[in-house]
């Protein structure tokens, strides 16, 4: 037989606070899911850049990174920057030949690349090829225990690990985007003079009397922005693995996915920012 | 003078009698390197550790035993500072590191070297730079000194002999050569205390007799404390000079492996019978 007695049952509630605590449950718990995701996106973040200033400083480990996202990653940057300038010129010249006005194609497609598609298409590409690495790879020694393994020669597993691949994604980001400016340019330019024959003179002279530093310093700042966000979101969920390979699957797809959305979204505001701050010339 | 715990302690939280003066583990002890007590570790709803008390006796091989999920690993772990316990303290040649800052415990880890279960070889470097990864990560030694060093642990744990072994890569490895590098690895750094995680796990039964052979050999001729978390019962008789058992949450039972086999706990009686190493006392279970 069992008994209770006042002191085991909780004090009865009012059911008008009852439905007041549910619709306050119902409208914290998103905003807490938030915080929480950023938060500890962000501690990530301060422990892996807090690590820079402190011994061991292993340059290699930043120049492997450096090479495998970005040397590893120039044969599709030029592939994908080729086509997309090709691409987006031949769009700039269907919209423009409206208007008779395709002699404007060159400063089109200078400026949307510079501003928007070169940094935006490198940092989905640098997304898709090394996040998706730097996921797995973390992941992958999470499980086997070689992260564990870090710690028990006590190396702090985010400086050796974290530390390297944020900056290097960061700071090769720009150049990247730069290479895929280059590449789409050359593709807008072939495609212009070779196959819709727009003059030479007109595609050159419109493209640099448009095209401003100020177009290139944008498109490489959100690129540093977007190597940002896009390391730490891959490290994050890689670092973080708990399970088996199954979980190092999904892990990578995450990785990819929130990497993907917090470049489009980023983009949104930076570019919402930069022309506040710098706006455009008439 | 600290008195070892009963041979067949039933897990209780108290540790006896402080003597005048202070705290009896506040000392460096000749026969135990390790003093556990009352160690608590919950993971969310799951209470892991339930006050483990355990002592690892100095220069012996100290085999921890249970069934899995029975929180082996994660008292391990605990041991060597890589999880933070809810409560309890471990005491280590006299001081309790519970409290220790994370750089006082980089400094403690030195003391030790860990063999994890499926080795934690890292993947992108070879053998050698494996084996020499503690000395590249802790010392500014010149690769000669460094070289010298993994080739006379390479020659101590028969790897000299495996064509090409330096510049193997981990995945060209067979298991027991994984555990022989991970050993190497663990004792490039000439640790005091060496824990193995589950080291038979995945071998063949010839090879987890090398690998018993190797744990003997290493505790005998590098004089390291050894603690090793099994479920093999015929290694653990094989090689164990001190056996403790780990039952929900608690040390059950501690003492040397003929104590261990003499012991009436029903839980270590289950153990000890399903593995064959004694016959059931009852006939219960027989057609």
């Amino acid at each position: 037989m069992t008994t209770t007695s006042s002191a085991d049952n909780p004090p009865e509630v009012p059911p008008y606070e009852r439905r007041f605590r549910t619709l306050l449950d119902h409208l914290v718990a998103p905003i807490l899911i938030i915080l929480n995701y950023f938060g500890e996106r962000a501690i990530m973040l301060g422990h892996a850049l807090s690590a820079l200033v402190r011994r061991p400083f292993r340059l290699r480990l930043f120049l492997d990174q450096m090479e495998f996202v970005g040397v590893g990653s120039l044969p599709i940057i030029s592939l994908v920057g080729f086509f997309s300038g090709a691409v987006s010129a031949q769009q700039a010249i269907t919209a423009l030949r409206i208007f008779n006005q395709e002699r404007f194609v060159g400063a089109t497609v200078g400026i949307s690349l510079a501003q928007e598609l070169a940094p935006v298409f490198t940092g989905l590409m640098i997304t898709a090829r090394a996040g998706s690495g730097m996921a797995t790879e973390l992941g992958s020694m999470r499980i086997t225990e070689q992260i564990d393994a870090l710690s028990t020669f006590a190396v702090d597993p985010i400086q050796y690990l974290v530390t390297p691949r944020v900056i290097a994604t960061t700071l090769i980001m720009p150049v990247m985007t730069m290479v895929f400016n280059i590449v789409g340019l050359v593709g807008a330019y072939l495609f212009s003079i070779y196959f819709e024959h727009i003059d030479l003179g007109q595609f050159t002279e419109q493209f640099t009397y448009w095209t401003d530093p100020k177009d290139y310093i944008i498109g490489v700042s959100k690129a540093l922005v977007f190597g940002l966000v896009l390391s730490v979101a891959a490290c994050y969920q890689g670092f973080n693995v708990r399970g088996g390979a199954k979980e190092v699957g999904l892990a990578t797809t995450r990785a990819v996915v929130a990497g993907s959305v917090s470049i489009l979204v980023s983009d949104y505001f930076l570019i919402d920012a930069f022309h506040i701050l710098w706006p455009y010339k008439s | 003078m600290n008195q070892p715990p009963t041979p067949t302690s039933q897990g209780s939280s108290s540790s006896g009698p402080e003597p005048a003066g202070g705290n009896p583990f506040a000392q460096r002890d000749e026969r135990w390197q390790i003093r556990v007590r009352g160690l608590n570790k919950t993971f969310g709803p799951q209470h892991v550790l339930r006050g483990v008390d355990l002592d690892i006796e100095r220069g012996r091989t100290n085999i921890i035993i249970g069934g899995s999920g029975q929180g082996k690993s994660v008292l391990m772990k605990h041991l060597m500072g890589l999880l933070h316990p809810d409560s309890g303290e471990i005491w280590v040649d006299g001081i309790d590191v519970v409290p220790f800052t994370a750089a006082e415990m980089g400094k403690l880890r030195r003391k030790f070297g860990m063999v994890f279960q499926y080795a934690a070889l890292f993947d992108s470097m070879n053998v050698v730079e494996n084996i020499a990864f503690p000395l590249v990560e802790r010392y500014n030694l010149s690769r000669n000194e460094i070289m010298e060093r993994v080739r006379d642990l390479l020659q101590r744990l028969d790897l000299a002999k495996v064509d090409g072994i330096e510049k193997k890569i981990p995945p060209e490895l067979s298991g027991g050569q994984r555990k022989r590098v991970g050993l190497a690895r663990a004792l490039i750094d000439r640790p005091e205390i060496l824990l193995y995680d589950e080291p038979t796990t995945g071998l063949d039964p010839v090879a987890t007799k090398n690998v018993d052979e190797m744990i003997r050999r290493t505790a005998d001729e590098f004089g390291v404390t050894s603690v090793v978390i099994s479920h093999d019962m015929a290694s653990t008789f094989r090689i164990g000079d001190r056996i403790s058992m780990l039952h929900e949450g608690k040390i059950i039972v501690t003492g040397t492996p003929q104590e261990a086999l003499a012991s009436r706990h029903p839980a270590l009686r289950e153990f000890v019978e399903t593995s064959g190493l004694v016959a059931p006392e009852n006939g219960e279970g027989r057609s």
